[in-house]
């Protein structure tokens, strides 16, 4: 028993021993980045280099905020992420819901055809998907048609339209829905509640949980998001922060400072957002991991 | 008499309020999934046929696109860069995806074992995956300087020489795994964990009743039991990891040479740089056919009774 216990003990101290020596690996770039961005050029390019800080600069994230507009490019993926957490909220709770809840015929067989898409891989609908956007008709100067002007491209649209109701998100609430019972919706329609009633005032109220996990990963995907704004925004005044900082890092290539200031700020809104809701990040993984 | 008289007709306009509510539900139902269906169909499905039709044509957006047949995929054949990238893109994906898989596990097993401060771990090791792609290529440019960087100043510590990383057309790739190893780690942790708490303790406990050891512990219970964890993470990230670009566009614009250039680097500069809009699809559809054949294949390994 005694010989047991001693065991355990020292089993133990090795297992925090290696989690704390990886957790060190894992934090250390956070670390660094952030000493970087608030250190003097003459501290930061000497050698052997130094650990730990004696003065403190705030120059570089000036330089970040004053060498491209970089508070606007911050607004700018302020306000996609956000669009696209609304119309995912809406949208897929809407659709989950259907899924979850309400009998209609064909509901599995489209379901399944909708969740296969999680699995096509954006590359194959990227260039068809740019030119749908580029020759969709009456806008951005088309023609019925479709042909004349540049469609949706250069514009917001282009990047909230296609992923405003995205399959993740009905199928996370559909998740979420298929836990909550029937029979708080058989009584409202006994009573004559229409559907939508029974969703918005009944239903949806119970699944905060699964909203806040889904806006969270709704905004971490918009926000970080790059490839696909760098395709269809041409117009600098509606660059995202990705897209500058990415700029940014290749045109002035040794400024580490700045550039550390840069991804900083970069990173902030989803720091912000995992602090406050730390719980529904891990939780929303880990059903979404699950179930699927 | 009255009684059973007054049940019945209750009973029938139960039974046709029900029949309407149905109705009204299917109807209601469809108007709820309108938006989601309607943007599958407009923004996957038909893309994908698209595409596929764009694969046996020319096509610069200025000029209507023309029929070429199979000259696309006969130019595929004999181009070697597309070959070079698809290279670098397999060692990659053979490189990311075990590494991963070992390190999440690991370290998930480990914080499934302890009792304090779980919490706080599992917090700091998933804060990587915080980060955006371009923001985690960034900061590694200047983690990995061979100079002033802090990677090849610790591995001076131990008496190593560094090597150049991003400038060496050798250690590129390994850069780019490291990058997104880091990142990748803490949504895959926290999907192991939840597979983990799912197995029941009794397993363990009546296995070691009959004198399991710990590795035969992990080899029949707890490898099997995340059997579908692990197929949902494999699947997951190879999907993502075969189309590796931002790491490759922001860290080594492709480079050294060609040494990071990925396939959706390639369909990228193709298609946007140099308006080959037919042939970037050609490339992407082939992509997309590998992808598909390879999640196959890991269906067909791992998958059987995982997907329900």
């Amino acid at each position: 028993m005694k010989l047991n216990t001693r065991k355990n003990v020292i089993g133990n101290s090795i297992l925090y021993l290696i989690l704390t020596i990886f957790a060190i690996v894992m934090i250390l770039p956070f670390y660094w980045t952030i000493l970087t961005s608030i250190r003097y050029n003459e501290d930061m390019f000497s050698l052997p280099i130094k650990w730990f800080i004696t003065r403190i600069t705030f120059e570089h994230y000036v330089s970040a905020f004053t060498t491209v507009p970089y508070a606007k490019y911050f607004g700018n993926s302020l306000f996609l992420a956000t669009m696209g957490v609304l119309t995912n909220l809406f949208f897929g709770s809407l659709g989950g819901y259907a899924f979850a809840k309400l009998k209609f015929r064909g509901k599995n067989a489209i379901f399944k055809v909708l969740l296969s898409s999680i699995m096509v891989p954006g590359i194959v609908t990227m260039i068809p998907q740019f030119l749908l956007l580029k020759n969709f008709p009456m806008v951005g100067g088309n023609n019925i048609l479709g042909s004349g002007g540049i469609g949706f491209l250069n514009s917001y649209w282009a990047i909230i339209l296609p992923g405003a109701a995205g399959a993740f998100a009905v199928f996370l609430m559909r998740q979420f829905f298929l836990s909550l019972p029937d029979d708080l919706a058989e009584s409202a329609r006994i009573e004559g509640a229409g559907e939508f009633r029974i969703f918005w005032n009944i239903y949806l109220p119970l699944t905060k949980p699964a909203l806040a996990a889904l806006s969270i990963f709704t905004f971490q995907g918009g926000w970080n998001n790059f490839m696909w704004p760098m395709i269809i925004l041409s117009d600098p005044e509606k660059y995202t922060i990705q897209m500058a900082l990415q700029s940014f890092s290749f045109n002035h290539a040794t400024e580490y400072g700045p550039m550390m200031a840069a991804s900083i700020v970069a990173t902030l809104p989803i720091f912000i957002l995992f602090i406050f809701a730390q719980k529904y990040f891990v939780q929303g993984i880990a059903f979404a991991g699950i179930k699927g | 008499m009255t009684d059973i008289q007054g049940a019945i007709i209750r009973d029938k306009s139960k039974k046709i309020k029900i029949s309407r509510n149905a109705r009204s539900q299917e109807v209601m139902a469809y108007i709820f999934i309108a938006a989601p269906l309607a943007l599958f169909l407009i923004f996957t499905c038909y893309p994908v046929f698209r595409a596929f039709y764009l694969s046996f044509t020319q096509y610069d957006i200025l000029t209507p696109a023309k029929w070429t047949g199979l000259e696309n995929y006969k130019r595929l054949l004999h181009d070697e860069l597309f070959y070079i990238t698809l290279k670098n893109v397999f060692l990659y994906v053979l490189m990311y995806v075990p590494s991963m898989i070992i390190v999440s596990l690991s370290i998930a097993m480990a914080l499934n074992k302890i009792q304090y401060a779980a919490t706080t771990y599992r917090v700091i090791y998933y804060m990587p995956g915080l980060t955006s792609s371009i923001a985690a290529a960034t900061v590694w440019i200047w983690l990995l300087n061979p100079e002033y960087g802090i990677v090849n100043q610790i591995l001076g510590y131990i008496g190593i020489v560094g090597p150049t990383w991003l400038a060496n057309s050798s250690t590129a790739l390994v850069s780019i795994v490291i990058v997104t190893v880091w990142q990748g780690i803490g949504g895959n942790m926290v999907i192991y964990l939840a597979g983990l708490q799912g197995i029941p303790d009794y397993l363990y406990e009546s296995a070691s009743l009959d004198g399991a050891n710990k590795l035969s512990l992990f080899r029949y219970i707890t490898w099997p039991a995340l059997k579908p964890t692990t197929f949902f993470v494999v699947t997951m990230s190879m999907i993502g990891a075969f189309q590796l670009f931002d790491q490759a566009f922001a860290m080594t614009q492709g480079g050294p040479g060609n040494a990071t250039k990925t396939p959706v680097y390639l369909i990228y500069t193709s298609g946007f740089n140099e308006l080959q809009m037919g042939y970037a699809s050609t490339m992407a559809f082939v992509l997309f056919l590998i992808i598909l054949t390879i999640s196959m294949i890991n269906m067909k390994i791992n998958g059987e009774n995982s997907i329900n």
